[in-house]
């Protein structure tokens, strides 16, 4: 469930006039915008961009771009863009990275639907003219580039349809691979980028019936390489997201610094689609509810803008 | 029918791609008895002399004449399909078949534009309800494995964009990487994969042009040895010089059902797109126009509909 509160009647035009008022001038009006596009969804928000470009022969990203800054600028760049367009952006951002973040990479192709991925795929193409793929393979090596090249380029099979038989004997080679610390087997690679999801699903019940400790803890090991973790994190992200990603701002929310990174990108990616159901999550394992957590560990216009797309009645 | 030309006709009737069903149902349809016997003494590759004396059909070639009605049939069912149906199901066909048909795969997934490969795997999951790469990586054992999966998960951008450095020193790895095959097999080479897999067309054939530059040959002879990974090169790069290569070949006399079945594939599945090239580059290698060609190796209705297809541009 969504946690981002729109209103079903809503005047592009208006929007963009508050808009243009907030940014003109000496200063800007930040409570303006936030309380606008803090409360507009994916649909409302691109009229909102035309409208204003109609009205005022600009670009309102840009214009916000350069009257914005920190933290708060980020995430409204992140907010305002179309959300395949933000998750191509996302990804530019992380593979051209020194290190390339391949958290961000799986996430986006793990929890995303194959459709979702796809519309990722296409808006990545348009907005920097190569594939995705090309990208991230010219940037990336050895088992990482085959992992994260073939999580980006599976389009799954999206139905419920499930071979037990195959659960089974694909939970033993997980198991096998995994005993013998064979993380890089071709089999691994294969099962993970290539079933469906509901077909996963099924094998690492499986696994977990068989072993007594899910597929997920059995790899978790101190001492793990990035491979590993990377292969940790898909597993994890296929098997259960919003857990996932409690952990992500679990993590984020801890430690300061760089980590307004990855808070930023789960809410403003997810509070349009499960961030209700993270938040259940986070209360269930934390016993302090996320927007707690978020206000003591942020200020001024990030922390309002963050709140406001985590639900807070204004 | 004692005389040879009703004979030499039926027996061209049963020879080639198709059947000439005109000539059976006018010679053979109109025929005595003893007229049917004299056609079967006088093709002793269709009739053998049984010991309790008579004249029975081989086996084998009622087989084959099975495949040779059939394939009128399967065309046009083809070429009624809607094209993402074609190619899922022509991939899992060739799936199905095993490595010597793997070429398909290729021919599929690289000559076909970002799209229309798009389209074929979400047929794929309506008609089989697996994804394509699932089926490849789970059916394909050995070295080809790597670059088919790379190959049918590609989403390559389509537009004219190249950056000239990158090709020439793509150029240089890939030829760094045939003149080291004793050591690594190209078709396994990391390098090798990403730059087939995942580069852009257009990028590709200016690597095409720079690898020539740098080692003098065209990178596909160079590939000689490597077969699935010329077929990969020339679909990507010179896609109309490769289908007619693969009509030369579906148009020769004593070649095997997989190699005749391509005369079917290309000519449906390239009807609606580079047809036209396809036939410039057919008649400027083998010196003969491929409506010609077709008109004498193959049959009846087969043949008429190839010959419609192929005449529309």
């Amino acid at each position: 469930m969504a946690t981002l509160v729109s209103p079903p009647n809503f005047s592009a035009n208006e929007d963009a006039e508050a808009l243009r008022i907030s940014v003109e001038g000496w200063g800007t009006n930040e409570k303006a915008i936030i309380s606008i596009l803090g409360h507009r969804n994916a649909g409302q928000r691109k009229e909102i961009r035309a409208a204003y470009e109609q009205l005022y022969q600009e670009d309102l990203i840009k214009r916000l771009e350069s009257e914005l800054s920190g933290d708060f600028e980020r995430a409204v760049y992140r907010w305002i863009l179309d959300p395949a367009d933000r998750d191509a952006v996302l990804a530019n951002v992380a593979i051209k990275k020194s290190h390339t973040d391949y958290n961000v990479i799986i996430e986006m192709s793990c929890v995303h639907s194959p459709e979702e991925l796809l519309a990722v795929r296409r808006a990545y193409q348009l907005r920097y003219k190569h594939s995705l793929e090309e990208d991230l393979a010219a940037h990336t090596t050895g088992d990482m580039r085959k992992l994260l090249v073939a999580l980006v380029t599976a389009y799954r099979y999206d139905g419920n349809e499930i071979n037990a038989k195959l659960a089974n004997s694909e939970a033993d080679i997980l198991h096998d691979a995994i005993k013998d610390k064979a993380f890089n087997h071709e089999e691994i690679f294969r099962i993970l980028s290539t079933r469906s999801k509901t077909q996963l699903m099924a094998t690492f019940n499986k696994y977990r019936d068989d072993q007594g400790i899910s597929i997920s803890k059995a790899l978790l090991d101190e001492e793990a390489n990035d491979f590993q973790k990377a292969l940790h994190t898909a597993i994890r992200c296929l098997n259960d997201p919003k857990k996932y990603f409690e952990k992500v701002l679990r993590n984020a929310i801890k430690r300061l610094g760089t980590y307004e990174d990855a808070l930023t990108r789960v809410i403003v990616t997810r509070a349009e689609r499960d961030l209700r159901d993270i938040k259940e999550v986070y209360y269930k394992k934390n016993s302090v509810p996320l927007e707690q957590a978020v206000a003591k560990d942020t200020s001024g216009d990030y922390k309002a803008f963050l709140l406001t797309l985590l639900g807070k009645e204004d | 029918m004692a005389l040879t030309d009703e004979l030499k006709t039926l027996n061209n009737a049963f020879s080639g791609l198709g059947v000439d069903e005109k000539s059976l149902i006018s010679i053979l349809g109109n025929s005595h008895p003893e007229e049917r016997k004299c056609f079967r003494k006088g093709t002793p590759h269709l009739f053998k002399e049984d010991e309790r004396l008579f004249e029975r059909w081989n086996d084998d070639r009622v087989r084959l004449l099975k495949h040779e009605f059939m394939r009128f049939k399967n065309a046009v069912v083809l070429w009624a399909m809607h094209p993402w149906e074609r190619d899922a199901r022509l991939v899992k066909e060739a799936l199905k078949k095993g490595p010597e048909v793997y070429g398909v795969i290729v021919e599929i997934a690289c000559t076909r534009s970002s799209e229309e490969l798009l389209g074929a795997r979400k047929a794929y999951h309506s008609l089989f309800d697996h994804s394509i790469e699932e089926d490849v990586a789970y059916h394909i054992d050995g070295p080809e494995k790597k670059l088919l999966v790379a190959l049918v998960s590609a989403y390559r951008y389509e537009g004219a964009k190249v950056k000239d450095d990158t090709a020439k020193s793509e150029a240089q790895t890939l030829s760094h990487a045939i003149k080291n095959a004793d050591k690594t097999n190209p078709i396994e080479d990391d390098e090798v994969i990403r730059i087939l897999s995942t580069r852009s067309k257009a990028h590709l054939r200016e690597v095409y042009k720079h690898y020539k530059e740098i080692s003098g040959q065209n990178i596909d002879e160079d590939l000689d040895v490597a077969l699935r990974l010329k077929e990969t090169v020339q679909c990507l790069c010179t896609p109309q010089t490769y289908f007619s290569k693969v009509l030369e070949l579906a148009l020769r006399n004593d070649v095997d059902k997989n190699t005749k079945k391509g005369l079917t594939r290309v000519i449906v599945t390239r009807a609606d797109t580079d047809m036209k090239e396809i036939k410039e580059d057919y008649e400027n290698q083998y010196g003969v126009s491929l409506s010609n060609k077709i008109e004498e190796t193959a049959n009846g209705n087969y043949k008429d509909f190839l010959l419609t297809l192929v005449a529309r541009t």
